[in-house]
């Protein structure tokens, strides 16, 4: 199957101070389409910044990311900024949703990036599908911590992505609502062919997940093909 | 693959402005503060902008009924036969006339005043009316060979028709009162108030003598299609060379709006220093406001939001509140310009027909957009830099707008308000030091405020109770706005006490004057025979005589060996007009006085017959005539030509009230030439001097009488009408303050609401909650009122020493009204804005703001 993601000697660091914290080492895999894929590790293991930087959001030091055939190294930020309107869907753990947009606002806005049009009749069927269509325009404020997640995950499928970054996706939900989220996210990955990568602490949820990757200290320690526990 | 990256297309511009209303709806409230205080500012502004042009239009639509005619031809003395010459070939003049200051005495009240008296001969005014009470006065006064009468003497002296008025050797009935008539000015009319007779009285009446202040004045009515700027570029240059002028109604309605413009102008940058605070409002509620936003723009920018977009859903966002409140601003401003016509009433020369003027409103609109989009620039950068990466927890700080980002909006900001208030006055030199004030008032204040806080931070007062030292420590909470409140705060203060410290320091030398033993009485136009008798009758009323100073009219006729007229031709030279065309009186005396000092050169007292007179001139002399030590004048003394030289110049202080010269001759030169006398005395009540003064009117008709004591009156008068409508513009800061203050206070509260619910987590009761809350804005008021008032101090002070030249006292009234007065204000809005935060249960509090 065709390679979706591809990373090769990523390496990352950030400045504290006068110092050089390196987040990141020699990390190197790949992802299918399609696919299921979880990140673990211990807090400061660099995990989000791994996800973040598959998606684009920054730059790699050393190495290189390849994301849906295009080299990110090569794109501008206004370039990665297009890809991931097009190609990339973002669940985060504290939702992340626009405070001032209602819940159909919000769904819309990777749609109305693209400049596509009847976005809201998109919308509402995606809001329709994770069980918000009596809560299209309330505000994030006025919806629970569970129902705001479903919206994120309506948005996050709403421009039908190639590949969903999750971070944490239920780290901020009790369980029960938590397994609502997941069932969600992977039965959208399975209507769609979405490729689902997530950063999580939670091992049963990464079990569920096709191939596993654990990181510590910012280097691999478990490769995805290895058996985590 | 679905996609193809090809396939890849921005988001049009309409989703921009989607996502700037959708965003914007949302913090609705907020933006309604950022708008608010920018109207007040721009209200300001365009009404004084637009009221200007309104009187300027007005002033140029009634120049004909001003003058009453459409040209003039004046002079100082009765006009030679050149003069006459061309006034026959322009087809003779339609009505003549002859002013000057005399004494007119109420013969039915038995009182007198100073008062100008017009005798007028013709159909005069040729445009726009006398107007009078009754109304048929204005005709019939000729005919019945009787006198009109300013309205507001009438009123005062309790003067009515059918009085008789007694002006020299000549008794007149009062047909009625004036209550306007052209050429006559309201302003010059509360001293010297007009008395308009026949002409043919006026030689009766004695009064044209010897020194006598005269002004010879034809008008003339122009044929329609007669080119008066040709007119009066063609014969002014003829008739200057003959000691008289012509003036055309567009002349002097054109020098009239200039006059009146430059109040404008001044009013203006005052209006725009009430935009200027708003606008630093604006960059500080903005910064506050995209702080917020940030993590929204990083969310954006993780779902293909690019720089571009998150940054113009903001500026849009700016850009319309910023028109709207232009809008708004406009319309209040033009709405405001409305009570002008009633708050100026005295002081405008012509009845102001108000309408909305275009570039007024144009300039308001624009003033919003762009002011609010240039001070919120610094601030909106920030969304250029904030990283996707922010979304997603990791604690990458986002870079901040770089340095030179910084450097560039702010040299916008100065280049902008260098540009707009040059635009203003028209003059760079007074732009760049306006900036330069600004920059230097706002930078002291941030100073002051920044000093204070560290100071504070440094010595903290660690032994004061809680709620003192929690309020204090509030004053440095994350993201808090002392220095901008206080900066507002400080502004309006300063404002208001250096207005109130300048008017009162200028009345103080005024009163000064009153109550040192110097003249309050000044007799003009003594003549010499008269000298004697008028020196017996201020003995006889049991005062002594001050000043006895000979006076010597003159004119110059040649600088450094060329002749006026040469120079009048010579259109490179920049002696200004006033010293060719002026009639010089002149003094003669062996000492300098009081009010003046020696610049330069030697005095010289007393001369023997000399070849060339060592003369001493005042230092505005010199300077409009370009003249130094050594230079040769030679003047024409009344037909004798007289060589001098200048041997000195001297400083003079001409707001001292007392007669002070231009020219001063040494003894030994002018005591045989034609002269008359001024005479000063010091009355020490009204009483005594109404006595003199009827004494003196009986036996002297001739003679004018200046009482200090009433001009001071009128002086006191008018600084209180424009010191009150400064103070009215100097509101408009302090409006603005307040607006900005709020705004402060509500973008800071959900930070206060999250503090004191803590603090009443952990036990504290509401009283001190309540004490911190007051604490916290009674230092703001205290810092920033205190800030505002020492730093008026010190300009007074050094306008004190740059500008008037006499000692400061300061009034305790901005310190014992504005002070506290500014500082209650402070604590009263700030607690009425925070008593959610003081007044509900913490769970409830938590629930309402996070709706």
């Amino acid at each position: 199957m065709a390679k979706i993601l591809n990373v090769s000697n990523l390496g990352k660091s950030y400045s504290s101070g006068s110092k050089k914290l390196s987040v990141l080492q020699d990390i190197n895999f790949s992802i299918e389409k399609g696919d299921t894929f979880s990140i673990v590790g211990p807090s400061g293991s660099g995990k989000t910044t791994l996800l973040g930087l598959c998606a684009g959001l920054d730059r790699v030091d050393t190495g290189s990311i390849e994301l849906c055939g295009m080299d990110l190294g090569g794109l501008g930020e206004d370039e990665r900024a297009l890809l991931r309107s097009r190609e990339v869907g973002f669940v985060f753990q504290n939702f992340q949703l626009l405070p001032t947009l209602t819940a159909l606002e919000n769904v819309v806005v990777p749609l109305e990036l693209q400049g596509v049009k009847k976005a809201s009749k998109k919308g509402i069927e995606l809001l329709e599908k994770v069980g918000l269509a009596n809560r299209l325009h309330h505000y994030p404020s006025q919806l629970s911590g569970g129902e705001q997640q479903r919206v994120a995950v309506a948005r996050a499928f709403s421009n039908q992505p190639s590949i969903l970054f999750a971070d944490e996706p239920t780290g901020n939900l009790d369980a029960e609502t938590g397994e609502k989220i997941i069932r969600l996210l992977f039965d959208l990955n399975a209507d769609t062919g979405t490729t689902l990568v997530i950063v999580t602490h939670d091992m049963e949820l990464a079990e569920m997940t096709q191939h596993q990757m654990r990181l510590k200290g910012g280097k691999i320690v478990v490769d995805q093909n290895t058996p985590i526990l | 693959m679905r996609k193809n990256s090809n396939d890849y297309t921005k988001a049009d511009f309409l989703w921009i402005l989607k996502m700037a209303w959708r965003d914007g709806k949302a913090s609705a409230k907020k933006l309604v503060l950022f708008m608010a205080s920018i109207v007040i500012g721009i209200a300001a502004v365009v009404s004084i902008q637009s009221f200007g042009d309104n009187l300027k239009k007005n002033i140029s639509l009634q120049s004909k009924s001003l003058m009453g005619a459409d040209f003039i031809i004046d002079s100082k003395q009765p006009p030679n036969a050149r003069v006459m010459g061309i006034m026959d070939s322009l087809g003779g003049a339609n009505a003549k006339e002859i002013n000057f200051p005399s004494m007119a005495v109420f013969v039915n009240k038995g009182s007198s005043k100073l008062v100008q008296i017009r005798g007028v001969e013709g159909g005069f005014p040729f445009y726009g009316e006398i107007d009078t009470e009754p109304k048929e006065a204005a005709s019939m006064y000729q005919e019945k060979g009787a006198a009109l009468v300013d309205a507001t003497v009438m009123h005062q002296l309790g003067v009515v028709p059918g009085d008789s008025i007694k002006v020299g050797e000549v008794t007149l009935p009062i047909a009625g009162s004036i209550n306007s008539i052209p050429g006559s000015s309201s302003i010059f009319s509360s001293i010297a108030p007009p008395v308009v007779i026949p002409y043919r009285f006026i030689e009766n009446s004695g009064l044209i003598q010897q020194g006598s202040r005269l002004e010879y004045e034809y008008y003339f009515v122009a044929d329609t299609n007669m080119d008066l700027e040709l007119l009066d570029k063609t014969l002014n240059p003829i008739l200057e060379a003959e000691e008289a002028d012509l003036d055309t109604h567009l002349s002097t309605s054109r020098n009239l709006g200039r006059r009146y413009d430059n109040f404008g102008k001044f009013l203006n940058l005052v209006a725009f220093i009430a935009l200027l605070l708003g606008c630093i409002g604006i960059a500080s509620a903005v910064h506050v406001y995209i702080k917020g936003k940030l993590p929204n723009v990083a969310v954006l920018k993780c779902l293909g939001a690019t720089k571009r977009q998150t940054f113009l859903i903001y500026l849009i966002q700016i850009a319309v509140i910023g028109f709207v409140g232009g809008l708004i601003g406009t319309t209040v401003g033009l709405l405001l310009q409305q009570g002008f016509p009633i708050l100026l009433q005295g002081l405008l020369p012509v009845e102001v027909q108000v309408s909305w003027a275009p570039q007024a409103i144009f300039m308001g609109l624009a003033l919003g957009v762009f002011m609010s989009v240039l001070f919120a620039l610094y601030p909106l950068m920030s969304t250029l830099y904030v990283s996707p990466l922010q979304a997603l927890r990791i604690g990458n700080k986002s870079e901040s707008a770089s340095k030179l980002s910084g450097v560039l909006v702010s040299g916008g900001i100065f280049i902008f308000i260098f540009l707009f208030s040059l635009w203003l006055i028209r003059e760079w030199r007074y732009a760049v030091a306006f900036v330069a004030g600004i920059l230097i008032t706002f930078s002291i204040l941030a100073a002051v405020a920044h000093f204070l806080m560290r100071g504070i931070k440094v010595y903290f007062p660690s032994s004061w109770s809680f709620p003192a030292r929690q309020s204090l420590l509030n004053l440095f909470r994350p993201q808090n706005q002392t220095i901008i409140l206080i900066l507002s705060i400080g502004v309006g203060t300063f404002l208001i006490s250096t207005l109130y410290f300048t008017k009162d320091f200028l009345l103080a030398q005024t009163n000064m004057e009153k109550q040192a033993n110097s003249p309050n009485i000044i007799l003009l136009d003594v003549q010499t025979e008269q000298r004697g008798e008028v020196a017996g009758t201020i003995k006889d009323n049991d005062l002594s005589v001050l000043n006895d100073i000979p006076i010597v009219t003159m004119r110059v006729q040649e600088l450094n060996g060329r002749s006026v007229n040469e120079i009048r031709k010579d259109t490179t030279s920049t002696v200004r007009r006033w010293i060719l065309n002026h009639e010089f009186r002149v003094t003669y005396r062996d000492s300098i006085t009081s009010s003046e000092s020696l610049e330069s050169g030697d005095w010289v007292g007393v001369v023997e017959q000399e070849s060339e007179i060592p003369i001493s001139i005042s230092d505005n002399f010199a300077r409009d005539a370009k003249v130094s030590l050594d230079d040769k004048i030679t003047f024409n003394v009344q037909g004798v030509i007289v060589n001098t030289r200048v041997a000195s110049i001297r400083t003079v202080d001409w707001s001292s009230m007392q007669p002070n010269f231009t020219i001063v001759f040494p003894k030994g030169v002018l005591e045989n030439a034609p002269q008359f006398r001024v005479l000063t005395t010091n009355a020490p009540s009204q009483a005594i001097s109404a006595g003199l003064q009827r004494d003196l009117v009986h036996k002297f008709p001739n003679i004018s009488i200046l009482d200090l004591r009433q001009i001071l009156v009128v002086i006191e008068g008018l600084l209180n009408k424009i010191s009150w409508i400064i103070n009215f513009m100097a509101f408009f800061s302090i409006l603005t303050g307040i607006i900005v203050l709020l705004g402060a206070i509500r973008t800071g509260k959900y930070q206060r609401i999250k503090e004191s619910v803590l603090l009443r987590t952990l036990g504290a009761k509401s009283s001190q909650i309540l004490w911190i809350t007051a604490l916290e804005y009674l230092y703001l008021g205290v810092l920033g009122s205190l800030s505002g008032i020492v730093l008026s101090l010190v300009s007074s002070q050094l306008m004190a020493w740059w500008v008037f030249d006499a000692p400061f006292v300061p009034s305790l009234v901005p310190f014992l009204v504005l002070f506290p007065g500014i500082v209650l204000l402070v604590l009263f809005i700030g607690l009425m804005n925070s008593r959610s935060v003081i007044t509900s249960p913490p769970l409830v509090v938590l629930r309402k703001e996070g709706d």
